[in-house]
C-alpha cells in the first residue's frame, strides 16, 4: 500500500504562548516544535499497517516553514519512508482552505492508498484540513478514529469512532480515503537512535508553489476565505474552590454556591 | 554553526592561552541529530521510568534489567560502540548529551550507565578484535549486561593495592580468580563482569567474567543506601572462578591503563551528566515558588530566592560550558584518527585528564548545590518524599564519592599539571615566567589589555590565570616533589584552577554567541560569564593570598603587592545583575540556555 501521512509542526504542548506586541501571531523565539500529537497517531498507524503489508510505503508530508523539516525528519526516524515539505514564503497566512488545497495538490500525482492525519492540530485547533483535503481530492473521509482495520485485499477500511454515550460508530470506507487519529488510537513509538541515524539518508523534497502549479492568490494569504484580525491570550482564570467536609456536607454546599452565587441551578 | 571547526587544543593549555582565543565546542552547537537523540532519551524517561519509579525504587526484581533491555532497542545503550561491532560510533558530545538525559532519575542513570560506560568501555577500547566481536553486539542491544569490578573492602581510592589473584591453572588454560569485590553497581543482575585482579598477587590486570556456566561467583546483599535506591549495588566474591586465557583483557602488568582511563571517561559524563538534574530541579523550584504564597506574594519574588535561582543558573551554565568543550576537544581528536587504532583514541583522551577531574568535582558540586538550594525554596515540603526535590538530594550525594572521589581528583589536578609541566608537555614555566616578567615592568598595561565585548570578564580571567599560576608557583618552588603532600595547597591550587577553567569556558561560549548572534540575544549570557568571572576572581585572589601566606614567609609583602599589579579595574554590581539573570529564568519556567 502507499500511504500518505499529514503532519504539522506545532509548538511544544508546554510553551509558554507570548502575543506579538502588534497581536499579530505568537513570538516564535525560543518555541520548541513537535510534531502535533495527533499527527504521531497518524504516522504510528500508517507505520503498522507498513509492517503488516509487505511493499508498503509511508510518506510525510507537511506544509509549513523550513524549520518543518526537522519534524518531517522524526516521522523518517521513527520509519517512514520519504518526506515531502511544501514551503514557500507566498503561503504566509494561509488559512485551511488554502492550506488543504496546497496539500492536495502535492498528493494529487501521488496516488496514496490511504492518507492518515490527526484530527486537529494542536496550534489553531481547527479541525478542518483533513475534509478540505478529502474534498479536494473526492475521497472519503473518516474523521476522529481511534480504531482501524485495513482489508486483506487493501481495498476497503473500517474505522470506529466514539460517539456521545460510550458508543461506538463504524464506519466503512473505500480506499482511496482519508482517515484522521484519534487519541487513543495506537501508542506511538519512540525514534530510535539508529532509525534516526537512517533518517538523514531518506529521500526528502522540498517543493515551492511554482513546482506545484499554483499562484500565491490562489494559497497564500490572497488566497485564504478567513483573515486573523487579532491574538489575544485567554483571561486569566479564577482559582478553584475546594469546598472541604463530608462528602453528603459538601454536595450540600456545592448545590447552594451553584444555586446562590453561580446561579446556574 | 555546529560545522565550525573545534581546536583541538593541548589538555591544560586554557590555563595558558588567551581566553577565547579558538573555537570551542558548547551546547549552542547541537546538531539536528544530536537534538533527536536527546529527545528520545527523554521521552523514554518521562513515559517509561518515570511512571513506574515507586518500583524502580524498590527494587522490584528483574524490572531494572528489562527495563535497560527496552532503551536497548531503542538504541540508548549503543552509543559509544563503533559501527563495526553494530553500535553507533557517536561523538562524545552526543553521548554526554545523552546521559545528561538518563541522569534525571539518578538510580536510573548509574544502571545504565555502569553499563554503557565502565562496563563496555573497557571492551571497546582495549578488548581484541574476538572480544569485541563475541560482546559487543550484544552489549550493544542490552541483551547482555555488564559491570565493572575494581573496587574492594580494602581497597577504594588505593585502587591499585586491590588483593584478588589471579593464577593460571596447571594446564594453561584458565585463570582462576579469587577475591571479593565491594559496591558493584549492576552485580546484582549483570551477565558479564570487567574484574581488576592481580595475576600472581602482582601484577595488575583485567579480565572478562561471563556470569552464565562460570562457578563460584558469589553475588552478596543489596547495600541499603543512602540515595539510588533503585539501583543494584552489591559485593562479590570470587572463589576458584575459571576464567578462560582469551578473557584476559588488554596485556598482563597493563590493567592500570585501563582502569585509569575508563575512570577519566566515567568522570567527564558524571560531572556533565550532573547538569541534566540541575535543569529539572531549578525548573521544580522556580514553579514551586510562583505558587507558593507567604507573606502576601509568591515567594518567588523575594530577592534572596532570586538569588537562589540566579547562582544556581550560573553554576549550570558554567558547567555545562566546560563539559561540552571537553567533548568538543575530545570529538574533534578522535575523528582525525582512525576507527582501529585505539591506542591513538586512548592518547586523546588521556590528554584531557585534566579537565576530566575538574567537570568532575564542578559538575558534581553544582548537582550538589543545586539540590540544597532547590530544597531550601520548597521549605518545609522540600524535606518531604511527595516533593521533587527529596529524591534528587539524597542521589546526588554519592557523586562526590564515586568515579574518584572528590578529594582524590583535587590532588589529580595540580599533580597532572605539574608531571606534564616537568616533561615539558606543557609550557607552563615559560608562561609563570612570562607573568613575572610582565610584573616587572612598572607598567600594567600588556596584562590589562583586552577590549571587544565582554572586555571586563576576559579580562578578570585573564588576571586570575594569572594570579592562580603566580602563587602555585611559589609554593611549587618551596616544596618542590614534596608537595604531593602539601595536601591543603594541593587543594587549594586545585580550586583555583577549576575556577579558571570555569571562567574560561564561560567566557569562551558567550564571546562565541555574541559573534554568531549579536550582543542583544547574548544578554543574559554576557551577565552571567561578568557575574561569574568577578565571583572567581575574587575567590582565586583570596585562595592565592592564603597560599602566599602559608609558603612565602618574610616574602609574602612583596607577593601581595605584585598581586595588586594583577588587580581588575572597577567592579560590577553582582546584587543587580543577579536580579537581572534571575528575572530571566523566572519568566523562563527554568533552565533554557542549551539549545537542547
Ligand atoms: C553507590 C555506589 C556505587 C559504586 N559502584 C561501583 C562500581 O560499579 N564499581 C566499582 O569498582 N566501584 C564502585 N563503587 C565504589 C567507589 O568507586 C568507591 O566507593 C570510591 O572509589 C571510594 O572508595 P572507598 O569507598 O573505599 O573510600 P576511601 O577510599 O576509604 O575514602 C574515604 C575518604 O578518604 C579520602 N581519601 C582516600 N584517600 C585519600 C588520599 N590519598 N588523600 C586524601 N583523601 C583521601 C576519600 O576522598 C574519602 O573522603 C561504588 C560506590 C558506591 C557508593
Ligand atoms: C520535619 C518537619 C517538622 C516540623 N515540625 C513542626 C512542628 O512541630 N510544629 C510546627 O508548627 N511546624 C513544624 N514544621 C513546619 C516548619 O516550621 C515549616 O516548614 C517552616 O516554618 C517553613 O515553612 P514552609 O515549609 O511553609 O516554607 P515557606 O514559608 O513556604 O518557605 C519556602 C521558601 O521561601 C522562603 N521564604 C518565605 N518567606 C520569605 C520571605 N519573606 N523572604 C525570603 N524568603 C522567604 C523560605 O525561606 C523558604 O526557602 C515542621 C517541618 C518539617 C519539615
Amino acid at each position: 500500500m502507499k500511504i500518505g501521512v499529514l503532519m504539522k509542526q506545532v509548538p511544544d504542548t508546554e510553551t509558554k504562548i507570548r502575543i506579538k506586541d502588534d497581536a499579530s501571531g505568537i513570538v516564535v523565539d525560543g518555541i520548541k516544535w513537535v510534531m502535533n500529537p495527533y499527527d504521531e497517531y497518524a504516522v504510528e498507524e500508517a507505520l503498522r499497517i507498513k509492517e503488516k503489508k509487505a511493499g508498503s510505503t509511508v510518506t510525510i508530508i507537511s506544509m509549513g516553514p523550513k524549520r518543518s523539516v526537522e519534524t518531517i525528519r522524526t516521522g523518517l526516524a521513527m520509519g517512514a519512508d520519504s518526506g515531502i515539505l511544501i514551503d514557500d514564503p507566498a503561503l504566509e497566512g494561509a488559512d485551511c482552505y488554502a492550506t488543504a488545497k496546497a496539500l492536495a495538490k502535492v498528493m494529487e500525482p501521488e496516488n496514496f492508498d490511504l492518507i492518515l492525519c490527526g484530527k486537529q492540530a494542536i496550534d489553531d485547533d481547527s479541525a478542518q484540513v483533513p475534509q478540505m483535503v478529502a474534498e479536494f481530492l473526492g475521497m472519503p473521509q473518516a474523521m476522529v478514529i481511534d480504531k482501524l482495520v485495513v482489508s486483506d485485499d487493501g481495498k476497503k477500511a473500517t474505522c470506529y469512532r466514539r460517539i456521545e454515550g460510550g458508543a461506538k460508530e463504524v464506519l466503512e470506507v473505500d480506499l482511496p480515503a482519508i482517515v484522521a487519529a484519534e487519541k487513543g488510537l495506537n501508542e506511538p513509538r519512540y525514534a530510535s537512535l539508529p532509525g534516526i541515524m537512517k533518517a538523514k539518508s531518506k529521500p526528502f523534497k522540498e517543493i515551492n508553489l511554482g513546482a506545484l502549479g499554483l499562484k500565491a492568490e490562489e494559497v497564500g494569504a490572497k488566497g485564504a476565505k478567513l483573515k486573523v484580525k487579532k491574538y489575544f491570550l485567554p483571561a486569566e482564570k479564577a482559582p478553584g474552590k475546594i469546598i472541604p467536609g463530608e462528602p453528603e456536607d459538601a454536595a450540600r454546599a456545592l448545590v447552594k454556591m451553584l444555586r446562590e452565587e453561580a446561579k446556574v441551578v | 554553526m555546529a560545522e565550525k571547526q573545534v581546536k583541538i587544543a593541548k589538555g591544560g593549555s586554557f590555563l595558558l592561552e588567551p581566553t577565547g582565543s579558538y573555537r570551542v565546542f558548547t551546547p549552542d552547537d547541537f546538531t539536528e541529530e544530536q537534538k533527536m537523540f536527546s529527545k528520545t532519551a527523554s521521552d523514554f524517561l518521562e513515559k517509561e521510568i518515570i511512571p513506574i519509579l515507586e518500583k524502580i525504587e524498590h527494587k522490584q526484581p528483574g524490572l531494572v534489567p528489562s527495563l535497560l533491555k527496552k532503551a536497548g532497542e531503542l538504541g540508548l545503550l549503543m552509543i559509544d560502540i563503533p559501527k563495526k561491532y553494530d553500535g553507533l560510533g557517536e561523538s562524545k558530545a552526543t553521548s554526554m548529551l545523552v546521559s545528561e538525559k538518563m541522569a534525571r532519575i539518578g538510580s536510573w542513570a548509574v544502571s545504565a550507565g555502569a553499563h554503557t560506560g565502565i562496563g563496555t568501555l573497557p571492551i571497546v577500547y582495549f578488548g581484541n578484535p574476538e572480544q569485541k566481536k563475541r560482546y559487543l553486539p550484544r552489549l550493544a542491544t542490552g541483551e547482555i549486561l555488564s559491570c565493572y569490578c575494581l573496587t574492594e573492602t580494602g581497597s577504594g581510592s588505593d585502587a591499585l593495592s586491590l588483593k584478588t589473584k589471579a593464577v593460571l591453572s596447571p594446564d594453561g588454560k584458565h585463570y582462576i580468580l579469587n577475591g571479593g569485590k565491594q559496591f558493584i553497581t549492576n552485580a546484582g543482575f549483570a551477565d558479564l563482569f570487567i574484574v581488576y585482579a592481580k595475576v600472581d598477587g602482582d601484577k595488575f590486570s583485567a579480565f572478562i567474567v561471563e556470569k552464565a556456566g562460570t562457578e563460584g561467583i558469589q553475588i552478596g546483599a543489596e547495600e541499603k543506601k543512602l540515595g539510588l535506591k533503585g539501583s543494584s549495588t552489591c559485593s562479590i566474591t570470587f572463589e576458584n572462578v575459571k576464567v578462560p586465557k582469551e578473557n584476559l583483557l588488554g596485556e598482563i602488568g597493563k590493567g592500570h591503563k585501563i582502569a585509569f582511563n575508563i575512570l577519566n571517561i566515567g568522570r567527564f559524563k558524571l560531572g556533565a551528566g550532573a547538569m541534566g538534574p540541575c535543569k529539572v530541579m531549578l525548573a521544580e523550584a522556580i514553579k514551586y515558588g510562583k505558587v507558593r504564597v507567604q507573606f502576601g506574594k509568591p515567594i518567588i519574588d523575594f530577592g534572596m530566592l532570586r538569588r537562589k535561582v540566579a547562582d544556581m543558573a550560573i553554576k549550570i551554565y558554567a558547567g555545562e560550558s566546560m563539559a561540552y568543550r571537553i567533548a568538543g576537544m575530545m570529538d574533534a581528536g578522535l575523528k582525525s584518527v582512525d576507527e582501529d587504532d585505539v591506542v591513538k583514541q586512548m592518547e586523546i583522551i588521556e590528554e584531557y585528564a585534566i579537565e576530566d577531574s575538574i567537570i568532575k568535582v564542578y559538575g558534581t558540586e553544582v548537582i550538589n548545590y543545586v539540590a540544597d538550594e532547590s530544597l531550601q525554596m520548597f521549605g518545609g515540603y522540600g524535606f518531604t518524599e511527595e516533593y521533587p526535590i527529596e529524591r534528587p538530594y539524597r542521589d546526588c550525594r554519592v557523586d562526590r564519592i564515586f568515579e574518584g572521589t572528590n578529594e582524590i581528583n583535587r590532588l589529580l589536578i595540580p599533580g597532572t599539571i605539574l608531571r606534564r609541566a616537568s616533561k615539558g608537555q606543557l609550557p607552563l614555566f615559560e608562561f609563570i615566567a612570562r607573568i613575572n616578567s610582565e610584573l616587572e615592568e612598572k607598567s600594567k598595561s600588556r596584562i590589562s589589555k583586552t577590549s571587544g565585548p565582554l572586555a571586563w570578564a576576559v579580562r578578570a580571567c585573564e588576571l586570575s590565570k594569572r594570579v592562580a599560576l603566580y602563587a602555585s608557583n611559589l609554593a611549587v618552588q618551596k616544596y618542590a616533589l614534596a608537595i604531593q603532600d602539601e595536601q591543603e595547597v594541593m587543594e587549594t591550587m586545585a580550586n583555583m584552577i577549576i575556577d579558571t577553567y570555569a571562567m574560561d569556558s564561560a567566557c569562551a561560549r558567550t564571546l562565541q554567541l555574541i559573534e554568531d548572534r549579536g550582543k542583544t540575544k547574548t544578554r543574559v549570557q554576557m551577565d552571567i560569564a561578568n557575574v561569574l568571572c568577578q565571583e572567581s576572581y575574587d575567590r582565586i585572589n583570596l585562595l592565592a593570598r592564603n597560599i602566599i601566606t602559608a609558603v612565602a614567609g618574610d616574602e609574602a609583602k612583596k607577593h601581595f603587592k605584585n598581586l595588586e599589579k594583577l588587580g581588575t579595574k572597577g567592579r560590577i554590581d553582582s546584587i543587580k545583575i543577579k536580579k537581572e539573570i534571575a528575572a530571566h529564568f523566572v519568566e523562563a519556567d527554568g533552565y533554557n540556555l542549551s539549545a537542547s
